[in-house]
């Protein structure tokens, strides 16, 4: 093993960390403010690359017009499941908005086949995000540069919201307490919906890069990179935005330098990422950067 | 300013409040006292759209608060200082402020309005970047207290902000509610430290599950055998 490949196999793991970490950050943040693993997160992914498919293949829109609508209205969609699905269910015990998330989650999965069909379809990568750079035996893929910078973009975009302006203010105190932000004169739902706009609009832009690295877009294509996003979620610590980013980078490393080190592993891929939650909720439930909270 | 008529609030089927009347008049101090489990924390939630009202009317400077959200009647005024303080662990003590000012776009007024809650309470002036949760009991109520007066309340409801603290720094809380009221702020004060109360109170009001046995000045129930024996733990004849 040379350091070529070494360092060959980083950009590949920093790539799916990048995409892990983007997805992550919408589950963190989502349960950050009402405390619920949104299930149904991973399935905005595909919606996300529905419409960016269809508005280049079928409508022949230009890319950055179609990825923006694309955008648009997976956030819209992400409002629409939390006043639709999670709101009525605000102050019910936690487990039934759960398992009204992983229902959503089947719902969206399962109108993808009944109105689109089952068949994977092949997502256009747009000539922007081909071609690479070659250092002698390094290859160096545009889309991993533009994952990269996009992914370090939005985390700062999220980091600066969250702690720098009045709605992130909002976001911080309710995961604290709902009832005193209400007696500030705080709109909670509204403060939820922005998260949720927050957290679906970074999902589609994961889901369109996810898709433009793994172009199949089929109706079940968000539940492993959705389960793997909540795995990075929780060992980053869930309801960290810092660690959502860095536990999606590390899972991306692992799995990748796993399969590097030990190519006959490969089909064990998978299990890389739940071991590491299985380790995690035993020993550090909390995750990396999570903090203890009060009951 | 505040009309409370026949409330009644029921938590799963038990009668909390069974149809109480009380008014709070504009620049008065008005007190609510009773035993734990009277009602009186239920009453201060019904009016600021935190329990629902079962029956009843509650009425604030015209408005009909029945069936209003919370964040609605925040914005009239009517500004509600929770029992238990209540401070954002995790936010600063500044953030806990704006926070309070939550509705308040014009950054100038903002800051005018910090710096007049720093002349009633200037420890927090200088705790500006402490995380909330690091502060003392009495320097939390301080904030709790300042927090409400950032959104410029015109009748502030406190629901035992004497509760748990040292002597010292109850008085401390007693001298501010009048301090507080001289401004020009209507004062609803939920108590079981009786006696303190009473002494700041212009009217005040005794509640026995859920009813209301009691009425007057705060003078008058200061002389009322029964308080007496009940609130103010002297013995009667």
């Amino acid at each position: 093993m040379d350091t070529a490949f070494v360092i060959q196999q980083l950009i590949f793991g920093i790539t799916l960390g990048c995409l892990y970490s983007l997805i992550a950050i919408g589950y963190t943040m989502v349960y950050g403010v009402i405390r619920l693993i949104n299930f149904a997160h991973g399935d905005l992914l595909m919606v996300a690359a529905y419409i960016g498919f269809f508005g280049i293949v079928i409508y022949h829109l230009p890319w950055p017009v179609a990825f923006g609508i694309s955008i648009l209205l997976t956030a819209a969609l992400g409002i629409l499941i939390d006043r639709g699905a999670y709101k009525p269910l605000r102050d019910s015990p936690r487990i039934s908005a759960l398992i009204t998330a992983i229902g959503v989650s089947f719902l969206l999965e399962n109108l993808g086949i009944v109105i689109i069909g089952g068949r994977p379809k092949s997502f256009p990568r747009p000539s922007l995000f081909e071609g690479d750079l070659q250092f002698d035996q390094l290859i160096l893929p545009y889309l991993s540069l533009w994952v990269l910078g996009i992914t370090v973009m939005l985390l700062t975009l999220v980091l600066l919201i969250v702690h720098r302006t009045r709605v992130g203010m909002a976001m911080r105190a309710l995961s604290r307490d709902f009832e005193t932000v209400r007696l500030m004169g705080v709109d909670v739902d509204r403060v939820i919906s922005f998260t949720f706009v927050l957290g679906s609009s970074l999902a589609a832009v994961g889901g369109i890069f996810w898709c433009m690295k793994y172009p199949a877009v089929e109706p079940f294509m968000g539940v492993i990179p959705g389960l793997k996003a909540f795995v990075a979620a929780v060992l980053g610590g869930i309801g960290s935005v810092s660690g959502a980013a860095l536990g999606g980078l590390l899972l991306g490393l692992a799995e990748v330098l796993i399969v590097a080190i030990q190519p006959e592993w490969s089909g064990y891929r998978d299990a890389v990422a739940f071991t590491i939650l299985i380790a995690i909720l035993l020993t550090r439930p909390t995750g990396i950067m999570g903090e203890e909270l009060p009951k | 300013m505040l009309e409370i008529q026949d409330l009644r609030v029921k938590y799963g089927g038990i009668e909390a409040l069974k149809g109480i009347s009380l008014t709070v008049e504009e620049k008065r101090i008005v007190t609510l006292l009773g035993a734990n489990g009277a009602g009186k924390s239920t009453t201060i939630r019904a009016v600021s759209g935190i329990a629902r009202i079962f029956s009843g009317a509650v009425r604030f400077n015209g408005h009909d608060l029945r069936g209003m959200p919370a964040h609605l009647i925040q914005r009239l005024g009517l500004v509600h200082v929770p029992e238990g303080r209540r401070i954002f662990a995790n936010l600063t003590v500044r953030e806990n402020l704006v926070m309070g000012a939550y509705n308040n776009r014009d950054l100038h007024d903002l800051n005018a309005t910090m710096e007049r809650v720093f002349s009633i309470f200037p420890v927090l002036g200088t705790r500006l970047n402490q995380l909330g949760g690091t502060l003392s009991g009495g320097e939390q109520q301080m904030l709790a207290v300042g927090r409400a007066l950032m959104s410029k309340p015109r009748l502030l409801m406190m629901d035992e902000p004497s509760l748990g603290l040292a002597p010292l720094m109850v008085k401390e809380v007693f001298r501010v509610i009048e301090e507080i009221r001289s401004e020009g702020v209507t004062i609803f004060l939920v108590e079981q430290n009786a006696n303190a109360a009473l002494r700041i109170a212009d009217r005040a009001y005794v509640l026995e599950s859920g009813r209301i046995v009691l009425a007057g000045t705060g003078a008058e129930l200061l002389d009322n055998p029964r308080v007496k024996e009940y609130y103010l733990g002297e013995a009667g004849e």
